[in-house]
């Protein structure tokens, strides 16, 4: 099983973990990750202004590339995800969008939202299966307390994202149980981290992430697992929290074996 | 050639104001067939319908058109007008220039050139018009309810006090309904047990009243007047004849660990139970998916217990047959799941309840007999949350889009009733708009903010958030002062969407009576026609036909009744004559008609076609029941050889009409 494979910036700097240890375990449970040559930027946040076509023209190039190789594209960062498959989105359902795309691309083939995209963990989840990830395992985290932190953009809007109920998710607990940990439920797991308000508001984010952490703590977590680089960063730098937080790659890697 | 009079509606500036009327009727008036064609402001009136009997007198008219309004709307008028004027009622043909032509078009060139072809379709059609003659049916006296909640009852108290037989069929083991359930009844705050069992009691002494209860309705053939149907009467495991209500079994059936759907889960029952003290009938039920009799066979302690004898492990269910006169449709609603609102934390606290668990708290036959108290620890809560339309008004996709009308006013009712009976509890409610029109309504909401002191607060809740220690994290926007608020909550209730009942959509299939996307019944008219289905002799009570309040229901419930009571008042009804026949000579009796004819209507004799030299010659054909076929035309369509056609609408009549239109 051979998909392309988009990381983003943030992959390639702060947040080689979640890249390495998603390409060792992909290997491990025997699916290949192919990077997407000259990839560029997703955009970095969805533009919501409908005439705003320039910064998801990146995006739509990323998309075309693994059309052309007949693979679904593959996401880890949750701000990549978010941006690539609501462009996507457009691309199948905005006819205006998909002529101003294609009119700047000039591609050979234009491009209409022909590619799949998926995250990661849909991977896990649809294509491998959460039953033989478990088979997997070599060193489960038996009796661990994990919590699932999701933040936002995992999740919505869902109508697009179509990943899971974004007020009730399960895939990562899913995820969890399938390491052999044990999930931790806790409210604050949906919500946002602060986001990129840490840089013009810092106690809002300080706010935000505290808020989570206080509240998987209170319901006993042990640690805390993320797929999100910001998410990673508020966590860590602006929650006071001590309890390690951690890329779900990571663990899998860990649990597979591999470090 | 038949002589054709064309009659040209303005109705008002609705057709008139997009189509050209005197230029419809001058060019339709030199039709080769037509010899008088003439407009008028409303063809509908008395003076509209006038000139069309004057004409048909004058002119010898042998065919009417009239270019009006939908068929659906003024057929009818126009038939009865024709026939006044000494024509058979079916040589007339409505031409649809309002709905299919002005309505919808904005061109008055164009539109008036699509109301001249319809108008030639018409006429084209009319030439072929058989004069035909509608037979008659009998109506059986006897009604049937389909629903056992006030909805229910109210129809049947009303019918049966008409003197018509009633029969109510109830899936639930008693009768009452939602009603059963709540408290106290807005604006008045009369208790609802109190001014509802003495009508369950009603029905179950009125003579001329049937409950089914634990039955369903399994299948319905027939039409109106003459309805068939099949009701399972599920096994109770209990003689209803025998059984006396004592409640021996109920209290020592040793398995306790039932969810007690009466407080919606929020207690145990027994396998063995009566679901509430006034159920009627007073009657116990097994539940053999709990029961240890059933699981395991060891067991029997009720049997052995009753002194009745009334306990049977070997009852079956029995199907029941009987024929109505007409049909009442009452299967009510339910408050949605409010699974897909996990922000709210349903899932996740037990302090997080609906309404209609929290009107089950407030209940002295409750699960707290009546005492506000947590599910969880059984605390007082000191902070109440209510939040309004959870999942009503919700486009998003997750809910509902309609408004579910009954919140607004119970959401006002809890709230004061918690400021009422315990002074110290702060009470918010959450709202997108407080919508209180009624009959004293909007003074009882009014109270709720000035005399009782509720915060009413313009917002939504964004989040419920529970903490260890058992409170309730609330976040929410303040849309008036535009600022979040952050509430420390001790119970949260949920004001959940009401969707109609699940049983409604498979009813609605086997009545053929149509359904809008959120499976309410439709109505044969919004404003004129509110009680009926668009099926004749099925009738729509209370929440099936759409949201509303315990007296807009029993307002319905009895406007549901007169027009059942003025259908069995009648001995006979005249039947639709416009349905298929067979041509004898063409049908080869292959079955494919009497296959798709959803009302059964079709059957088959071998008839002799020996001419006197030939010999024998026997050919099983089809006959059509008219009493029977509803004239949908499926078996027209079907026939492989072209001998099933639909009086009134028969293939040479629409390849007329086609025919005109494509000149």
């Amino acid at each position: 099983m051979t998909f392309s494979y988009f990381p983003g910036c943030t992959l390639k700097t702060k947040a080689k973990e979640l890249d390495r240890y998603a390409r060792i375990s992909a290997e491990a449970l025997g699916f290949t990750l192919e990077e997407i040559p000259d990839w560029q930027c997703c955009g970095g946040v969805y533009p919501m202004a409908k005439n705003e076509i320039a910064s998801k023209l990146s995006s739509v190039r990323a998309l075309a590339s693994a059309k052309q190789k007949g693979q679904a594209l593959v996401t880890l960062c949750s701000a990549c995800h978010n941006v690539i498959k609501q462009v996507n989105n457009d691309m199948k359902t905005d006819s205006n969008i998909v002529l101003k795309a294609n009119n700047y691309l000039k591609l050979d083939e234009p491009y209409q939202g022909e590619t799949e995209v998926l995250h990661y963990l849909e991977v896990l989840r649809d294509k491998i299966g959460f039953d033989n990830l478990k088979a997997a395992v070599k060193n489960p985290f038996t009796g661990k307390k994990i919590a699932a932190y999701y933040g936002c953009l995992l999740l919505r809007p869902g109508k697009v994202m179509q990943m899971d109920n974004p007020e009730n998710p399960k895939i990562l607990e899913d995820f969890i149980r399938a390491i052999g940990a044990e999930p931790v439920l806790y409210s604050q797991r949906n919500e946002c981290c602060g986001g990129y308000m840490t840089l013009e508001d810092k106690p809002t984010a300080q706010n935000r992430s505290k808020a989570v952490m206080d509240n998987a703590e209170e319901y006993g977590a042990e640690m805390v697992i993320t797929a999100c680089p910001l998410c990673m960063y508020n966590l860590t730098k602006n929650s006071g929290s001590n309890i390690p937080v951690v890329y779900f790659t990571e663990i899998l890697a860990q649990a597979l074996g591999l470090e | 050639m038949r002589r054709i009079g064309v009659f040209v509606c303005h109705c008002g500036t609705n057709i008139a104001s997009t189509v050209d009327v005197k230029a419809v009727a001058e060019t339709l008036g030199k039709e080769p067939a037509v010899v008088f064609s003439t407009d008028y402001p409303y063809m509908c009136s008395e003076a509209g319908q006038n000139i069309i009997k004057e004409a048909i007198k004058e002119y010898k008219l042998e065919g009417v058109v009239v270019c009006s309004c939908s068929p659906r709307m003024h057929e009818a008028t126009f038939r009865k007008t024709v026939q006044a004027a000494g024509l058979n009622p079916y040589l007339l043909e409505v031409a649809n220039i309002r709905e299919q032509c002005s309505w919808i078009h904005k061109d008055k060139a164009e539109a008036t050139a699509k109301a001249i072809v319809l108008g030639r379709a018409a006429i084209a059609k009319v030439q072929l018009n058989a004069p035909l003659i509608a037979g008659e049916s009998p109506v059986v006296k006897r009604a049937l309810v389909i629903g056992g909640g006030i909805a229910g009852i109210q129809t049947a108290l009303d019918i049966a006090d008409a003197g018509y037989e009633v029969d109510i069929v109830e899936k639930q083991p008693t009768i009452g309904g939602k009603m059963t359930q709540i408290d106290k009844t807005f604006p008045t705050l009369d208790c609802s047990s109190c001014i509802l069992t003495p009508k369950m009691v009603d029905c179950a002494q009125n003579e001329k009243i049937t409950i089914y209860s634990y039955s369903e309705v399994e299948a319905v053939t027939g039409f109106v007047g003459n309805f068939s149907v099949k009701i399972r009467r599920k096994a109770r495991y209990v003689d209803e004849t025998k059984c006396t209500g004592c409640g021996v079994c109920t209290e020592k059936c040793p398995v306790k660990n039932v969810p007690n759907e009466y407080n919606l889960g929020m207690n145990n029952r027994h396998a063995a139970y009566i679901p509430f003290a006034q159920a009627i009938p007073n009657v116990a039920v097994i539940d053999a998916a709990h029961c240890n009799k059933f699981k395991t066979g060891k067991c029997g302690l009720c049997e052995k217990l009753c002194s009745a004898g009334a306990i049977n492990y070997n009852q079956q269910d029995t199907i029941v047959e009987e024929k109505y006169g007409a049909i009442v449709v009452a299967t009510g609603y339910n408050p949605i799941s409010v699974d897909k609102y996990d922000e709210f934390a349903y899932s996740q606290s037990k302090d997080v309840v609906t309404s209609l668990e929290f009107e089950r708290i407030l209940k002295a036959d409750g699960p707290t007999e009546g005492h506000l108290q947590r599910m969880s620890d059984g605390k007082q809560p000191k902070t109440i949350v209510f939040v309004q339309c959870v999942g009503s008004r919700d486009t998003s996709g997750c809910g509902k889009e309609y408004c579910s009308k009954i919140c607004c006013m119970y959401t006002a009712k809890h709230a004061m009733y918690c400021r009422e009976k315990y002074p110290d509890t702060d009470v918010y409610v959450f709202y997108i708009d407080v919508r209180t029109p009624g009959k004293n309504y909007d003074e009882f909401y009014r109270r709720a903010v000035e005399q009782y002191g509720v915060h009413y607060i313009k917002g939504m809740v964004g989040k419920v958030s529970p903490k260890a220690d058992g409170t309730l994290h609330v976040q929410a926007s303040d849309l008036i002062s535009n600022e979040q608020l952050h509430i420390s909550a001790d119970m949260v209730v949920l004001a959940a969407a009401i969707e109609p009942d699940k049983s409604a959509r498979p009813l609605a299939t086997m009545l053929t009576a149509s359904m809008d996307t959120n499976d309410f019944f439709t109505e044969a008219h919004a404003k004129l026609r509110p009680v009926e289905s668009p099926t004749a002799g099925v009738f729509l009570s209370g929440v099936c036909q759409g949201p509303k309040d315990i007296p807009e229901t029993v307002a319905q419930a009895g406007a549901a009744a007169s027009k059942v009571i003025g259908l069995l008042a009648k001995d006979k009804l005249s039947c639709n004559p416009c349905v298929a026949h067979s041509n004898e000579t063409m049908c080869n009796g292959c079955s494919t008609c009497a296959n798709v004819c959803p009302y059964g209507a079709i059957t088959y004799e071998d008839k002799d076609f020996s001419r006197r030299k030939d010999g024998s010659m026997i050919r099983r054909v089809a006959t059509v029941n008219e009493a029977v076929c509803q004239g949908c035309g499926a078996c027209t369509v079907a026939c492989p050889s072209g001998a099933m056609d639909l009086k009134g609408f028969s293939t040479g009549q629409i390849m007329a009409e086609v025919d005109a239109i494509c000149k």
